[in-house]
């Protein structure tokens, strides 16, 4: 067991347990975008991140990637990690404004404006769907492609992979809805969600605007106002 | 038959849009030993097509037992990589930091306009493809310009349009002489010791050697450069890619047995002398560059 404390409160954990677990086992609440309970952890998103060490040796560290250690001072919502979070969720919001997710988590930490340019984005690259493709579904269908300005996930060649089973998994785990529907077009299709509606989708008008895998679509309730 | 048209230097590269199995399964099996050499496995296949054929991709993976998104992942993430097919000649011109203070945009305009395609395309006729590096490390050359593996120092507007011109013809016959490591040697049957000089025909501006190849069906002359280093061969008929041939003197019409097996493909090697001493072994594998050259 490794001793620890968060905050201030002491705590006693298995080895191998990351600081997220840890907090999260104390009550301390860490926001995370790409953090999800059985999927590996990637440590894309920086949003968890938590202040380890003291004084001039104190540094930043993303919490869902970093294991235990013994007498690990840690604290989970210093002045300098709040600032810090701010800082990540604005460039995230900035990257995508358009995400519900991102824009709750925003909220709550009380941003009220925008500094940045919007980009209007549809991904943050957190990895999540890849992850939740390759560790859930066992199937590998989409993955990251490219590097550094132009890295984007899909599937290879842009065409429907072999081994997709249009599950939906990625769209369900999506906090930006990176991969949107795209029914309309069956060869690049990734998810049959639209099709199990009633009524399915793929049958309004509106089909363009719709952005998500969700029952009710809330592209489609919005539409209806 | 147009003996011209056989001689190329590229002919490792093959017809577009032919990727045969066989091909990519013999590079794959050259690469069973070392597991985890995705990147040496595709930089081959780059190496035979040009360019990474999605077919051949698709092959690698199910061979490899990759997953098909790991491997498109890698050859994405690499600019070496391309996943278009490239036209004969490379164009690389360089835009880092030193060589665009000393005019890089302004070549790079140059050769956009002369080919009247952007940096990154390739002319419609498949003959160049346009491409900007960031930096090539030779900083106090600028601007550089690499045109099928050669570089091009300080290069002026006004040069452009002779280095296109020179490129489309190719560069090798301007170079050899330059090169230390091309240099013209003679040969002989070891069995009757005649020479394989042919003055009747030149390769890459030489004299030629002739020797009679043989397969199973078929007889005729192969013509190989009697530069060691130079790859230019004529034959009179196709061999096909990783064929292994069989080379008799046409002199003593004795047939050359190998000596050793290539390091590289497992063909037969077959020995012949160098004038001056020694002997020379080449692989006898259409396509396979292996060779060497033992002094004495």
């Amino acid at each position: 067991m490794i001793n620890l404390k968060i905050n201030g409160l002491n705590v006693s954990v298995e080895k191998g347990t990351t600081l997220l677990e840890a907090a999260k086992f104390l009550g301390f609440p860490i926001p995370t975008l790409c953090h999800m309970d059985g999927l590996s952890p990637y440590g894309a998103c920086r949003l968890c991140v938590v202040e380890i060490g003291e004084d001039s040796n104190a540094k930043l560290v993303s919490s869902c990637i970093y294991p235990a250690e013994e007498g690990l001072k840690v604290r989970t919502a210093s002045t300098r990690v709040l600032k810090a979070r701010k800082m990540i969720l604005e460039l995230l919001l900035a990257s995508c404004p358009q995400s519900k997710t991102i824009q709750d988590v925003a909220s709550a930490h009380g941003i009220r404006q925008q500094r940045f340019k919007q980009e209007y984005e549809d991904c943050i690259l957190c990895g999540l769907c890849v992850r939740m493709c390759e560790e859930q579904m066992m199937a590998k269908a989409i993955g990251f492609r490219g590097r550094g300005e132009n890295r984007s996930i899909g599937t290879p060649f842009d065409i429907k992979s072999d081994v997709c089973r249009l599950c939906g998994g990625c769209m369900y785990v999506c906090p930006a809805c990176q991969l949107r529907c795209t029914y309309n077009e069956p060869e690049k299709a990734i998810c049959g969600g639209c099709a199990n509606l009633a009524p399915p989708c793929v049958e309004k008008e509106e089909f363009d605007d719709m952005m998500c895998y969700m029952n009710p679509c809330v592209a489609c309730e919005i539409k209806k106002d | 038959m147009e003996q011209n048209a056989a001689i190329s230097s590229k002919d490792n590269i093959c017809a577009e849009g032919k990727v045969e199995s066989k091909d990519i399964l013999r590079i794959l099996e050259s690469h069973n030993k070392d597991r985890g050499g995705l990147i040496s496995i595709l930089e081959e296949i780059q190496s035979e097509y040009g360019y990474l054929p999605e077919e051949a991709l698709r092959i690698v993976s199910e061979r490899t037992g990759r997953s098909l998104v790991d491997i498109y992942g890698v050859a994405t993430f690499y600019r070496f990589f391309s996943l278009q097919a490239k036209g004969k000649h490379l164009i690389c011109a360089c835009l880092g930091t030193a060589c665009h203070v000393r005019g890089a945009p302004r070549i790079v305009a140059e050769l956009e306009q002369q080919l009247t395609i952007k940096a990154g395309q390739t002319t419609p006729d498949k003959e160049f493809t346009l491409e900007t590096v960031n930096c090539l490390g030779a900083c106090a050359l600028g601007p550089v310009v690499v045109i099928d593996g050669h570089y091009f120092s300080k290069v002026r507007k006004s040069k452009v349009k002779q280095l296109l011109e020179q490129a489309g013809e190719g560069f090798d016959k301007f170079d050899i002489g330059k090169d230390e490591r091309i240099f013209p040697i003679e040969v002989s049957c070891p069995h009757c010791n005649h020479s394989f000089k042919d003055k009747t025909f030149a390769i890459d501006g030489y004299p030629c050697l002739k020797i009679n190849v043989a397969t199973d069906h078929q007889q005729g002359w192969i013509r190989l450069s009697c530069l060691y280093g130079s790859y230019s061969v004529s034959t009179e008929f196709e061999i096909p890619e990783g064929m292994v041939v069989n080379f008799i003197c046409p002199h003593c019409n004795s047939e050359i047995h190998s000596t050793s097996d290539c390091s590289q493909c497992g063909a037969p090697m077959i020995p012949m002398l160098v004038d001056g001493g020694g002997i020379v072994s080449i692989c006898t594998r259409r396509g396979c560059k292996n060779h060497m050259l033992d002094l004495v």
